[in-house]
């Protein structure tokens, strides 16, 4: 079967939008590395439905499972035309971006036949249970159980820093099957119902104050029949590297799978934020002003370059797959960077405002969870050991943990009993 | 760095890299450290046989390019010229050769473009005075026009192989606006002063013109209208400088790299210290952001798009920031050694800085992207 020309298909998307899609208000925008809010996850839902019903859903999807078995071509035309428009933005993180693409490399015909049609009709919201309180970047070492009994494993123990989990529907959970092997041999990863007795959800406060988005989750004895299984029993590492593959993509910038202009939405407006802000101050006189709001654009410019050159270099073989990390950590370096740069511009209102200085306070306010982009998604520090090790071909890190079985690994004194 | 390239253009750079790997190594550098011009005009006749000025000239008058995508194609050789600190006026003749390409007429052309192609004649672009700004309103030459021509005056500085050049593209303040003339080196009135550098075998000079007298047969394009093709000039300039900073930051942070695994200190390779590995790590993020910018920006000049300017600036800014304290960074892998003449990291460090330095500081470079961003968010 050919496949529909790309401007064809331009053509019928700019058609079909203009007659049924509303228009985006500045205020819409998800910006970027912010998590979204449950209203506008809800908003997501209704607008991923409507893309559905109009034949435009899931571009990159394949036709068997209800998308259009398009090419990212296709999906980049879909976005270029869908600039000024809502759209399902919201759902990219984790769910179109991260956990799709991870269920489609892996998942069995009839699993995906469950699974894909609910998430692409706007039914479906995925979330990830792979953090745990004891232990962030090594990953591997988890301590959430997955204890098989017949045609079920019965789940013990805790996640966190879910995004959304008390809205969400499914959950991709990565367990211990199996404590006498190394630790990345005893894995497996289970999707989960979220909403089911035996979890518990609490939500966490984050910095800014507000309840928010991440939530940390407790599992009492919650069965997950065997047909669950994503990838195969004990083989849960090698879904979740392509898991965490799939995310340094996302957070990066660079998922074929997002719709609308994805995780560096927010890259032209985050600038003009910074004019805006310094204009708002009456600081754009100032040279020093004036310099910090054009590095922070040439920051944002190059992000964008650079996940264009690795998203090409590892199409051609230049780059392997692990060179994701490089847009991941610049995503995160340019963050900062900005962070900085708005505290600076926005001066003493960053710390107490008036009305009339409200976008010096947003910069103060939003400058206490500048570390989070550092954070999300596999720490800085992860990314540079990824980079240097695997991309640089440096020596890795001493791990005293390799190649004994799990169970005699030594862990923190607060997580000892636990095994 | 082309992250995409066909085997002609893989051709085109193995030639170069294997030419300059002999002709421009370190010891050779070394030995011209002291020579007044700084390179010798048999092996820049050699390189041109290679391609170096022809990518911007039309076939008809010696020039061509395999690909069809000319920018990209020069740059490749900047990136080249960089990862060898090389000798030779790459920028400055690629430059004239596209202004005479673009607006020359037939005299111009005929008289200029087969001497650049072949590589038996050199030039420059006079342009930024002694402020150094790179911008259409910092030209330094004022032309008046006369009954028999017009008449040059004014310092222009910062003038790449100024002493060696045998034709000067000089762009000039007029009443009306901006006007290029094709100035043979010889004409009266036009004296040179060479300028010390930081670079080991690239050479500047500060050209005065007190009163030189050009015919209306020099100017180049239409009198009073040469902005527009003053802009793609910066650009192209700004783009070389950075392709080949990426290149000399290149060439040391592979070589770096390699003595992170030969060096020992407390019975383990440098490169096994998490401390170093993680600098290691950022290295290769600014070197790839480095091409990256630099790549995307030489892509928006072929094609001529509206971004160009504002992409060559970013990639100005960024590069210059980066490429020079990316040197820094490994002449501190290297201890002590790293601080010394006889190491060769100071060859590279010398040329990315100079590039640094040329067509734009990142200060510059961030005040044009600055002014860009507040008439847009004036205009909304």
């Amino acid at each position: 079967m050919t496949l529909e020309d790309v401007e064809v298909f331009r053509g019928r998307v700019r058609k079909w939008m203009a007659a049924n899609l509303p228009r985006k208000h500045a205020a819409q925008s998800i910006a970027r590395h912010e998590v979204p809010s449950e209203p506008q996850q809800q908003r997501a839902l209704q607008l991923q439905r409507i893309l559905f019903d109009g034949g435009f859903a899931g571009v990159c999807f394949p036709r068997d499972y209800g998308g259009l078995g398009l090419t990212t071509e296709h999906q980049h035309a879909f976005n270029e035309e869908g600039a000024g428009y809502e759209l399902p933005e919201a759902l990219n993180i984790p769910t179109m971006t991260i956990i799709a693409p991870t269920l489609l490399e892996f998942g069995t015909p009839e699993q995906l036949r469950r699974w894909i049609p609910p998430i692409l009709r706007g039914d479906a919201v995925w979330v990830q249970f792979l953090s745990e309180p004891t232990g962030g970047s090594d990953l591997a070492g988890l301590l959430t159980r997955a204890d098989r009994s017949d045609d079920t494993f019965i789940v013990n123990g805790s996640k966190v820093w879910s995004t959304l989990a008390y809205a969400a529907d499914y959950a991709l959970c990565l367990a211990r099957s199996n404590w006498d092997v190394p630790k990345h041999g005893g894995l497996t990863m289970l999707a989960m119902k979220v909403h089911q007795p035996g979890v518990t959800i609490r939500r966490i406060r984050n910095v800014s104050g507000s309840t928010g988005e991440f939530c940390e989750e407790f599992f009492d004895d919650v069965p997950v029949p065997a047909d669950d299984v994503l990838g195969e029993v004990d083989h849960g590492w090698t879904v979740a590297s392509r898991l965490l593959f799939h995310e340094r993509q996302a957070v990066g910038g660079a998922s074929p799978f997002a719709v609308g202009s994805g995780a560096n939405e927010t890259s032209s407006e985050n600038r003009l934020d910074l004019t805006l802000l310094a204009a708002s101050l009456d600081r754009l006189g100032s040279d020093y002003v004036r310099q910090m709001v054009a590095e922070a654009h040439a920051l944002d410019t190059v992000s964008s370059q650079l996940v264009q050159r690795v998203d090409v270099g590892m199409r051609t073989g230049h780059f392997p797959p692990i060179a994701s990390s490089l847009p991941r950590l610049m995503a995160a370096r340019v963050s900062v960077r900005s962070a900085d740069i708005g505290l600076e511009i926005a001066g003493p209102s960053a710390g107490a405002w008036t009305e009339q200085q409200h976008l010096g306070g947003e910069y103060g306010s939003a400058y206490l969870a500048r570390q989070t982009v550092e954070l999300a998604g596999g720490s800085t520090e992860m990314q540079r050991n990824i980079i240097s090790e695997r991309l640089l071909g440096m020596p890795r890190e001493f791990a005293p943990d390799r190649n004994i079985p799990f169970s005699e690994v030594k862990k923190s004194q607060s997580q000892r009993s636990a095994s | 760095m082309l992250i995409e390239s066909t085997e002609e253009q893989q051709f085109l750079l193995e030639t170069t890299s294997k030419f300059l790997a002999a002709e421009a190594s370190p010891k050779k550098l070394r030995d011209l450290c002291e020579d007044p011009v700084g390179f010798d005009r048999e092996y820049w006749r050699r390189g041109a046989e290679l391609g170096w000025t022809s990518m911007l000239v039309p076939e008809e008058w010696g020039g061509g390019t395999v690909s069809g995508r000319r920018v990209p194609d020069l740059l490749m050789f900047a990136e080249a010229f960089g990862r060898s600190a090389a000798p030779g006026p790459l920028t400055a003749c690629n430059v004239v050769a596209y202004a005479v390409s673009q607006a020359g007429n037939m005299a111009q052309r005929e008289a200029v473009l087969p001497g650049l192609t072949s590589g038996a004649t050199i030039a420059t672009w006079c342009f930024a005075g002694a402020s150094g700004r790179w911008n259409p309103q910092s030209v330094a030459i004022t032309s008046t026009a006369t009954t028999d021509g017009y008449r040059l005056d004014g310092v222009a500085s910062y003038i790449e192989a100024a002493s060696q050049a045998d034709w000067l593209l000089v762009t000039a303040r007029t009443s009306g606006g901006l006007t290029q003339f094709l100035v043979p080196a010889s004409t009266p009135g036009l004296a040179i002063q060479p300028m010390a550098s930081v670079d080991i075998v690239r050479r500047f000079g500060e050209v005065t013109f007190a009163g030189a007298v050009v015919p209306a047969s020099g100017v180049l394009g239409e009198p009073d209208n040469a902005t527009e093709l003053v802009e793609p000039q910066l650009e192209l300039a700004a783009i070389l400088q950075c392709a080949e900073a990426n290149g000399s930051a290149g060439r040391v942070f592979e070589f770096t790299l390699e003595y992170m695994f030969d060096r020992y200190s407390f019975g383990r390779p440098l490169a096994s210290y998490q401390a170093l590995k993680h600098r290691f790590a950022d290295m290769k993020l600014w070197l790839e952001c480095c091409y990256a910018t630099a790549d995307a920006a030489a892509e928006a000049i072929e094609r001529r798009d509206a971004s160009a300017a504002e992409l060559a600036s970013v990639a100005k800014s960024y590069v210059g920031d980066h490429t020079v304290p990316l040197i820094q960074e490994c002449v501190q892998m290297h201890g002590g050694m790293g601080v010394t003449w006889e190491h060769d990291i100071h060859l590279y460090l010398r040329r990315a800085l100079v590039n640094r330095s040329m067509f734009g500081t990142p200060e510059h470079h961030r005040e044009s992207i600055a002014a860009r961003l507040i008439e847009t968010a004036g205009s909304r």
